[in-house]
């Protein structure tokens, strides 16, 4: 096919999502929900069958900050009572509030009333990857592309700490990169906030035990917002800090 | 076992010293075949050093001895360069001397190692000047760190230091049952989870003696093809951007979102996670899914094609990448190098040669970044008719759960899978009663970050991030 440069133009079309938030991807496994209807007596199906140790039972709970969205759970399950939605949606600001119950929804994001005032229109992030396996690497690049364009909203990612508002982590935080985040940390300056994408961030996901491991970081600099994914989909990022704007 | 290799052996067999293991594993690398992996496991108060090397049809052979890590071996490095890195490895993970080897620096900084302490390279003199870059980089992107030594704007030499990204994974396999280990199998290199997973899924049916379904085999290869669509498209729209070729990052990064889009409506993921089960199957489609996906792939060929011409024809494109970050032929087979990387320096080495009758490897021969760019394009369109011709042929497939099922005992299974960025190689060995008691990963970066330290050479250091884009190696896949 021989295109010139108006021709590819002509052919891309409008690439950008028009309504971010009310997108729902085809075939994608987001936001768990639980039925509220009785479990089996005695049943621990979904809690042997987790991978990520994301399920406690009595009463039946799904922590979204270790889940890594294989579903195993949901095919288990002899009453049906765990089903993976297509709602991109399940951020929270308090990691309490992604632990969910029977019958919950979606977790709320509240505005973040100083971060709206100061970066509402115009946000610069800076991503840090401490050994995040590049799956959740990708898919915050991807909410740059023509697809999720979140620099409409005034949203975009910077090449240096010392230009940025916030920093967005992804990985359980390995020990060999402590040091390098502590510096890009202090290289940040006030008035800063911390993202953490991902169960590796969020809880260490299935990396959350062992020496190669250094959390402490999240200990003295809890996140803002906590966004949930294995990997993150771009619409459950754009929600969250949205969310946290205001927009 | 259809997109590799594989090698089932009882893991008892050793060499009677290390000498012979030695002197036979040169005269079969003289004779012609590849040298695989080679991986060191402790027994007791010895090594049980593994090397598994591959004849020209594909069969794997392993040559196991026992080694005192005090007395170790000659390096085989100045027989057979290619070994280099694995004996690295070997060192710094099980502490086996390797006398001679020129470069025994550490490959990923285990157990604790301060990541300050890598012996970079030091070169004196007025003219020169250092520059590091990283552990953090300027994008979206792993971290590792890169000192340049420079003459001006000239790169004299480019050393690469890794390790940021060690997670443990090796010992974490250790700690699993084998058959639960799909989650973290899928996350050594989370763009590479569908090559990772069917190297792991495909040892385990081995040595539990159940071969998959021809549809589930044929299910894996489209998630496969699918995962090596995306990743290429990802390198292509990230080489075009850094050369600020704006119409071929959008396009390509645009089409991108159609390939892991097409893999999240048959699997659920858009990086193919869940896809490979141990004994099962995780894909599933019925015909109205088949169709979109059809029809978003035919879109998908058809628009690559278009900018392909664009992007291929395009004299400021073409300025930027000829010539730029040339990894000669020779220089590529001593490094080892695997995958498209080494596809676009001559050496014709593809896994799926042995999957796949009548399969042809991409080649070129320039060994610059326009030949890796070359490579991506015409494998992804193999890749994208591969797609097709399976889902025309299936309108529909079920999951299959795969259950646990009892492991040979006292075995050794190395399974080799063509990921998009190269080999993949897992080798299991159990015990007995079918006890895992090694599970070695190797993603296909190990092997090739040597080769971009190699293409900087003479370069202009602005030269940097396009060939760092143009082979795309994993960070995390290296630092396991």
């Amino acid at each position: 096919m021989k295109w010139n440069v108006f021709g590819v133009r002509a052919a891309q079309g409008w690439q950008y999502v028009h309504h971010l938030r009310a997108a729902r991807p085809a075939g994608y496994r987001g936001r768990p929900a639980l039925a509220a209807k009785p479990c089996a007596t005695g049943c621990t199906a979904c809690r042997d069958a987790c991978p990520a140790a994301a399920i406690a039972l009595e009463p039946l709970r799904l922590d979204l900050g270790r889940c890594t969205f294989c579903a195993a759970c949901a095919e288990v399950c002899p009453e049906e009572k765990v089903r993976f939605t297509d709602d991109p949606r399940m951020a929270a600001r308090d990691p309490a509030a992604l632990v969910l119950r029977e019958g919950d929804g979606a977790p709320e994001v509240a505005v973040d009333a100083r971060i709206r005032s100061l970066f509402g229109r115009s946000l610069r992030l800076r991503q840090i990857s401490a050994g995040g396996c590049n799956g959740c690497e990708l898919e915050l690049n991807a909410t740059s592309n023509v697809n999720f364009d979140l620099q409409r909203f005034g949203i975009e990612w910077v090449a240096s700490p010392r230009h940025a508002d916030g920093l967005v982590l992804t990985g359980p935080l390995t020990r060999n990169m402590a040091r390098a985040v502590q510096l890009c940390v202090d290289a940040t300056p006030e008035p800063r906030f911390l993202v953490a994408v991902g169960a590796c961030t969020i809880s260490g996901g299935l990396f959350r035990e062992g020496a190669e491991v250094d959390r402490a970081l999240l200990a003295r600099w809890p996140p803002l917002v906590s966004v949930p994914g294995c990997p993150v989909h771009p619409l459950t990022f754009a929600h969250a800090i949205l969310d946290v704007l205001g927009r | 076992m259809s997109a590799g290799a594989l090698l089932d052996v009882p893991a008892g067999d050793r060499a009677p010293s290390v000498g012979e293991w030695r002197r036979g594993l040169l005269e079969a690398l003289a004779a012609g075949e590849r040298l695989v992996t080679l991986f060191g496991r402790p027994d007791h108060d010895q090594v049980c050093v593994t090397a598994v090397c591959q004849a020209q049809d594909g069969a794997l052979r392993a040559s196991r001895v026992a080694v005192s890590p005090e007395e170790g071996f000659h390096t085989l490095v100045q027989d057979h360069p290619p070994a280099h890195v694995f004996e690295r490895e070997l060192h710094e993970q099980c502490g086996v001397r390797v006398r001679g080897h020129p470069w025994l620096k550490p490959v990923r900084f285990e157990n604790g190692a301060d990541t300050d302490a890598y012996p970079f390279l030091q070169m004196h003199g007025k003219q020169l000047h250092e520059v590091q870059v990283g552990p953090i980089h300027a994008g979206v992107i792993e971290p590792g760190a890169f000192r340049f030594l420079c003459h001006g704007e000239v790169v004299h030499h480019l050393e690469i230091h890794l390790g940021y990204q060690h997670r443990g994974i090796e010992r974490k396999l250790l700690a699993l049952d084998p058959w639960r280990a799909g989650p973290l199998v899928e996350v050594v290199a989370g763009d590479a989870s569908v090559a990772h997973a069917w190297a792991w899924a495909s040892a385990l049916e081995s040595l539990s003696a159940r071969p998959i379904e021809p549809a589930w085999r044929d299910a894996r290869g489209v998630m496969l093809e699918l995962e090596r669509v995306g990743m290429h498209l990802a390198g292509l729209s990230g080489m075009a951007l850094d050369i600020g070729f704006l119409q071929g990052a959008t396009t390509y990064g645009r089409l991108r979102t159609t390939a892991i889009n097409a893999s999240m409506r048959l699997c659920g993921s858009r990086f193919g996670r869940t896809a490979v089960r141990a004994a099962g199957n995780g894909v599933a489609w019925d015909t109205a899914t088949r169709d979109t996906v059809l029809g978003d792939l035919a879109m998908l060929s058809a628009h690559a094609a278009g900018i392909d011409e664009r992007f291929l024809g395009s004299a400021s494109v073409l300025h930027r990448l000829r010539d730029c970050g040339r990894v000669a032929t020779p220089a590529a087979r001593d490094l080892g190098l695997v995958g498209p990387a080494a596809r676009a320096s001559g050496l014709a080495v593809d896994q799926r040669t042995f999957a796949r009758p009548g399969f042809a490897p991409v080649v070129r021969t320039g060994g610059d970044c326009l030949a890796r760019a070359e490579v991506r394009i015409h494998e992804l369109h193999a890749s994208l008719a591969l797609v097709r011709a399976t889902l025309e042929a299936c309108p529909v497939l079920a999951r299959a759960s795969g259950a646990p099922a009892a492991v040979a005992g006292d075995r050794l299974v190395v399974a080799v899978v063509e990921g998009w960025r190269g080999e993949v190689v897992h080798a299991l060995e159990t015990g007995p009663e079918g006890r895992l008691v090694h599970h070695k990963v190797q993603d296909p970066s190990l092997r090739n970050w040597m080769g971009l330290a190699l293409a900087l050479r003479g370069e202009d250091i602005s030269d940097f991030p396009i060939n760092n884009k143009s082979f795309d190696l994993s960070y995390c896949g290296n630092d396991l």
